[in-house]
């Protein structure tokens, strides 16, 4: 017989009474597991919606002039000195170090075009990239499927008096209107949108690019380290993270997170303050067996281990119990509250830390019942007897 | 230094009733000899329970002191006075105050949980005083699967099993039936031969006549004591 002993058979005996003990840390654990499943599949879930709102980063050659232009408002200035990529480049974006956070990569070629007695902004993409990126894009007509088909922006359209299905020379080159976007009081509304290689033919630019539009998002590292990699690959260009649309991301994911930890530590809390309110109810009960251990010379310290070790005991089973349930809890409610998201599965590590944070919480909470109980007069306790 | 086991001094133990100080002990002095079988009489509420819990270090005296082999015990901290009664202490409490989780082997062996013998030492020491007390078949059942007079014994043997030289019982016999309190008597007496200095509570007249010395106390003071005891 050691004190140990006597901890475990007091659980092993009394198992009714220890489970209504570890009742408030299994329901604490398992509402902060269910929580934190919750809110961890709300993040995917909007990370990728937030992807699906454009580019990130924009890559464009390094050059000495400012931008004249504000809102679409330009007010002259000249780039004396304009360098392109070569398209035959851009694939080294994808051999960064967290390529794998990269989504899609979107080249374009820019330049003016004539077409009748206006001048306009052609701009070359890769359709299929494109149309990723810019999924809030909507047309009269159909997306150009074919190298001879542009696409027209709302004001390109109106300004040059061209509608789906008309025909259109630019460069010495025919082509179709096959669709016409609604304004999207972007850029692309100015423009005239066509296949990149036909583009380049048109401009005189083969083979070149004027700017990439890269969509990503790196959970768990900064966006600057993405463009400082990108920078690395190409050291001509000027790589820029916009931030706005970041910080956008990064606030609502911190936002959920805020929610959860506050709605995790008020659990906790309330966790807390059960297990000591029912472990001082143990104690009280067990003022009889205390005095008796007392009398029979156990010191003060040898009390305050049986209690803490049944704490210990009873923290681990509670912690396990709520992690199971919080897992089974999320499984179910997950797909209730977040559409199209189901249980990402167990996260060991956040497993893990609920237990541990569950031992240590019901020896915490034990700590003063388990003083109360070590520093009670054997002499009173046995009056009560 | 003295010459007796156990040294009463000027013994007062005041509690507050009501915010008026009700003397429980009243300026008692006496002493105990080593091998003695000492019964402490008296009604209800005479003090004698206190007397018990005093001398057994559980119950700081308002004045007074209480001396067991040298050892001035409310001179020694708390945990001291836990040492000292794991010593030299074995207590036989009123209504057996057996662990209800715990079998009647585990019971027994609870005292020796806090020493650092081996754990078959520890398991063949309580059997031996468990099969002293003739209980060594139920050695493996629960207190409430034994009888008032069963669960007496295991007290017994619990208070035994670390071989002090002092049983402190309070009213061993209160709860038991008149020919089981006289086995248990019998029992004690056996104890108090062996070596065992025997100081027993009681409010059973019955029970005085089989102690070697008996004090009878009234309203925390001694109200007459036998032929062998003597007053300082």
């Amino acid at each position: 017989m050691k004190l140990y002993n006597i901890s475990f058979k007091n659980i092993r005996r009394r198992k009714a009474k220890m489970l209504f003990l570890a009742l408030g840390l299994i329901i604490g654990i398992s509402t902060i597991v269910t929580l934190l499943a919750i809110t961890e599949t709300m993040t995917v879930e909007i990370e990728e919606r937030l992807d699906q709102f454009g580019a990130n980063i924009v890559m464009v050659p390094r050059t000495e002039a400012l931008s004249l232009n504000y809102g679409g408002i330009d007010v002259g200035g000249v780039n004396y000195e304009v360098r392109e990529f070569d398209q035959a480049d851009i694939p080294k974006i994808r051999t960064i170090k967290n390529a794998k956070n990269l989504g899609v990569v979107a080249p374009k070629v820019l330049g003016a075009a004539d077409i009748g007695a206006k001048q306009v902004l052609l701009m070359g993409v890769i359709f299929d990239q494109e149309l990723a990126l810019k999924t809030w894009w909507q047309k009269h007509g159909a997306f150009p499927e074919t190298a001879d088909q542009v696409l027209l922006g709302s004001t390109a359209a109106s300004v040059l008096g061209l509608a789906p299905g008309d025909p259109m020379e630019t460069g010495g080159r025919a082509f179709q209107v096959s669709g016409v976007l609604m304004p999207t009081g972007g850029a692309e509304d100015h423009a005239v949108i066509a296949d990149i290689t036909a583009a380049q033919a048109v401009l005189g630019k083969p083979g070149k690019v004027s700017l990439v539009e890269i969509a990503a998002f790196c959970r768990g590292c900064p966006i600057t380290e993405l463009t400082l990699q990108i920078a690395e690959k190409f050291p001509d260009a000027r790589v820029t993270a916009m931030k706005q649309a970041v910080m956008s991301k990064m606030q609502s994911i911190e936002l959920f997170k805020s929610f959860s930890l506050g709605v995790s530590v008020l659990v906790v809390g309330v966790g807390a303050l059960l297990v000591m309110v029912t472990m001082m109810g143990s104690v009280n009960e067990r003022t009889r067996e205390i005095g008796i251990f007392r009398a029979i010379g156990f010191r003060q310290t040898h009390v305050m281990q049986i209690i803490l070790l049944e704490a210990l005991v009873l923290g681990i089973f509670g912690g396990m119990a709520g992690v199971a349930l919080g897992n089974i809890a999320a499984w179910g409610i997950t797909p209730l509250v977040v559409d199209a998201g189901g249980f990402a599965g167990v996260n060991f590590r956040t497993g893990g830390i609920c237990l541990l944070m569950a031992a240590a919480l019901s020896l915490l909470a034990s700590l003063y019942p388990a003083v109360k109980a070590g520093r009670m007069d054997p002499s009173d306790a046995l009056r009560a007897l | 230094m003295t010459d007796h086991l156990i040294e009463i001094n000027s013994l007062n133990k005041m509690y507050d009733s009501g915010g008026t100080g009700v003397a429980a002990i009243d300026h008692m002095d006496f002493y105990i000899d080593d091998g003695e079988f000492v019964s402490v009489t008296g009604p209800s509420g005479s003090g004698k329970s206190t007397l018990l819990s005093v001398m057994g270090g559980m119950n700081r005296p308002t004045r007074g002191q209480v001396q067991v082999d040298s050892l001035d015990l409310y001179a020694l901290t708390p945990e001291q006075r836990a040492d000292f009664r794991s010593e030299y202490l074995g207590f036989i409490f009123q209504s057996f105050q057996l662990i209800p989780y715990l079998t009647l082997l585990e019971n027994v062996t609870v005292p020796m949980a806090i020493t650092g013998r081996k754990k078959k030492e520890k398991r063949d020491m309580a059997m031996a005083v468990i099969d002293r007390v003739g209980l060594a078949d139920k050695a493996l059942r629960l207190p409430d699967q034994l009888s008032g007079g069963e669960q007496e014994r295991v007290a017994i043997a619990r208070a035994i099993v670390n071989r002090p030289p002092i049983i402190l019982a309070d009213e061993p016999t209160g709860n038991l039936d008149s020919r089981t309190a006289l086995e248990i008597m019998a029992l004690l007496q056996e104890l108090n031969r062996e070596g065992h200095t025997v100081i027993m509570v009681t409010h059973n007249r019955e029970m005085e006549r089989h102690a070697t010395r008996s004090v009878r106390v009234r309203d925390g003071r001694i109200e007459t004591l036998d032929t062998d005891w003597c007053t300082k």
